[in-house]
């Protein structure tokens, strides 16, 4: 197992301190579309392309552009190529191969994997080495994709530009003095660059479907509990969802269908049946009904992603769909009580990094209390810190129904909106951010600026409805533009045909 | 709900938190703090007086027609778990059975 490449994971800065530096190259040579899965599949069930080549081929990309945009933060290698050899002798063998077979994958950092580095981008979490899988993990293995190794993220998936990480952050490929969107920016940036054909991420509040559209890359956000979070580093337990990343939308909808399921191991998990995600997706929109909710189209919505937003639903009008405007007037609510339940549940699941059984412990200490405040103190970021202090406080007696009961309530009011739309809609498409990707630094400054990045996200997250960001045209500038499709509870498919209809049209 | 939070309560919250703030640390969340707290504090424009707290989301599948997750209990058995010396490997200081902290009480 190789730690860090490009950055020394052991001479960081303190946080936040990070260089800007001007080294940009061009920014076009960054980009790249991988091949989908269903051809890679089909090469290396033919013989004419060896797993054990591709994952080289990968690993020499990387080599070669991680250290300009910070993408991974550790590589399983010696694991990714065996992996690679196994799948080589089944196909040498002529033997039936699993759905992902030899396809090149990488994973957030905020997901374990037994004896591989596990920081969630903080350095509390600085040489840790987790004993175990995440589900997620070994049911990719077990549909024979190929591990490359952990991304970068905003310190614990908190943030929505991933210059929260502690290990500097991550540039987009599309332009590197911009952000990726966060907080899983690498790995919607490992997608966009071809540094993996597909990625897991995790969204509580829009942490895969922000940086999807900032990326131009597709995103998922599954029905909360249809995927297992057995492995998944906790931020908040009521809203934290694994998905996928990909560049075409049928190879998210692959992916899904592998990780999602019920496990023992997750009491939260849903015994749902799973769908076949791909073939869902093939299905034609004709006859849908779609809901276009008018306070997502308000004030503070970039022109330009607006117009790129319309010509999407135009085309979704000309594919045959019903076009409904509808109303959903709790969303400027979504924000406030998303930062209130969301600190709330951050500061409880953040309790257990005390410096005693794994991470970083500070040395500065002779009772356990100071040593516990000091760990954390030097171990945790300002964005987390200030995360924890909300959430504490919105918990402390004597505030507790004023914020946390309050935030709940209106969760709920959040949530009885969409189930109502849903009665006479089949879907809701809106824009994924307000804004196309922003500059590095730009809103590091000012938390609040920083949290109204997800604006359009932090509502289904709330609601534990599902979605699918998918790339619909561009700014004048370039920058991708992503439309966000939503669908009630465990109706992912309809989500993934409606994608599917935005990007044949090719916005 | 508009309160401002003063510096002794940050100080007391970083407490209960376990968190070590830094003088300057304390201005700046005191800042930030008050700035986000302002902008929640819109929340109370609504009226929720009856509304239940939705402290998680599965109930609503049902509510929806979806399907809802059968209430299915594992069977109490004993299982295999992590092997004690894999996950003390792990830990910044052991004796071998167990963690290891500073002392807890002075005497």
């Amino acid at each position: 197992m190789e730690a860090g490449c490009g950055k020394g994971l052991a001479n960081l800065p303190r946080e936040g301190k990070v260089r800007l530096s001007s080294e940009a190259k061009s920014s076009e040579s960054y980009v790249e579309k991988p091949t989908t899965i269903q051809e890679l599949r089909a090469r290396i069930s033919a013989g004419t392309t060896k797993a054990a080549d591709l994952a080289a081929r990968y690993y020499d990309r990387i080599a070669k552009i991680n250290p300009h945009l910070n993408i991974y933060l550790s590589l399983t290698k010696e694991r990714a190529l065996q992996q690679a050899e196994r799948v080589d002798a089944l196909a040498a063998k002529g033997d039936p191969l699993p759905p992902l077979a030899g396809v090149p994958v990488g994973i957030k950092d905020v997901l374990v994997m037994q004896g591989a580095p596990a920081t969630a981008g903080s350095r509390i979490l600085q040489g840790y080495r987790p004993p175990y899988d995440a589900t997620v993990v070994s049911k990719l293995e077990a549909a024979g994709a190929v591990l490359l190794g952990k991304l970068n993220c905003d310190e614990f998936a908190m943030g929505s530009s991933t210059e929260n990480s502690a290990y500097g952050p991550v540039r987009n490929p599309v332009d590197p003095e911009r952000v990726p969107g966060g907080s899983s920016g690498g790995s919607a940036a490992a997608v966009a660059s071809n540094l993996a054909v597909a990625t897991l991420g995790s969204d509580t509040g829009g942490s895969i479907r922000q940086p999807a559209s900032f990326c131009g890359v597709v995103g998922v956000l599954p029905t909360y509990g249809r995927v297992s979070r057995f492995g998944l580093i906790a931020f908040a337990s009521s809203l934290d969802r694994v998905g996928p990343f990909a560049a075409k939308v049928r190879d998210a909808a692959t992916m899904l269908g592998i990780i999602a399921g019920h496990d023992p191991k997750d009491a939260t998990s849903s015994a749902a049946p799973v769908p076949d995600f791909a073939s869902e997706s093939d299905k034609p929109v004709e006859g849908l009904r779609i809901g276009i909710p008018i306070e997502y189209f308000a004030e503070g919505l970039d022109p330009e992603v607006r117009t790129s937003i319309e010509s999407g639903i135009k085309a979704l009008e000309a594919a045959g769909c019903t076009l409904k405007p509808i109303s959903l007037p709790h969303t400027k609510y979504a924000i406030p009580t998303y930062y209130l339940v969301a600190t709330a549940e951050a500061s409880a699941n953040l309790a257990r990094f005390d410096g005693v059984r794994y991470g970083y412990r500070s040395p500065d200490s002779d009772t356990l209390s100071g040593m516990y405040s000091h760990s954390r103190d030097e171990g945790f970021g300002a964005e987390v810190k200030r995360r924890i202090l909300l959430g504490t406080y919105a918990l402390s007696a004597g505030y507790y129904d004023a914020y946390y009961l309050k935030a709940q309530q209106v969760r709920r009011l959040l949530a009885e909106e969409f189930l109502r739309a849903f009665a006479e809609v089949d879907a809701i498409v809106t824009p994924t951010a307000p804004t196309p990707a922003f500059k590095l630094g730009e809103k590091t400054g000012d938390p609040l600026a920083m949290y109204l990045a997800d604006i359009y996200t932090v509502t289904a997250s709330l609601a534990g409805i599902c979605g699918v960001t998918v790339p619909c045209g561009r700014t004048s500038a370039g920058l991708p533009v992503g439309m966000q499709v939503l669908a009630r509870h465990l109706n992912e498919g309809t989500a993934f045909r409606v994608a599917r209809a935005v990007e044949a049209a090719q916005v | 709900m508009t309160a401002k939070v003063t510096e002794e309560e940050v100080a007391r919250v970083a407490e209960l938190a376990h968190l070590q703030l830094t003088p300057q640390e304390t201005g700046a969340m005191l800042h930030d703090l008050n700035a986000i707290l302002d902008y929640v504090a819109e929340l109370n424009e609504l009226d929720t007086a009856g509304v239940a707290p939705l402290a998680q989301v599965t109930e609503l599948f049902d509510a929806n027609g979806g399907e809802l997750r059968p209430v299915e209990f594992r069977q109490d058995e004993l299982r295999s778990s992590l092997d004690r010396s894999t996950v003390l490997a792990e830990a910044p200081e052991t004796n071998g059975a167990f963690f290891k902290v500073p002392k807890v009480i002075d005497r």
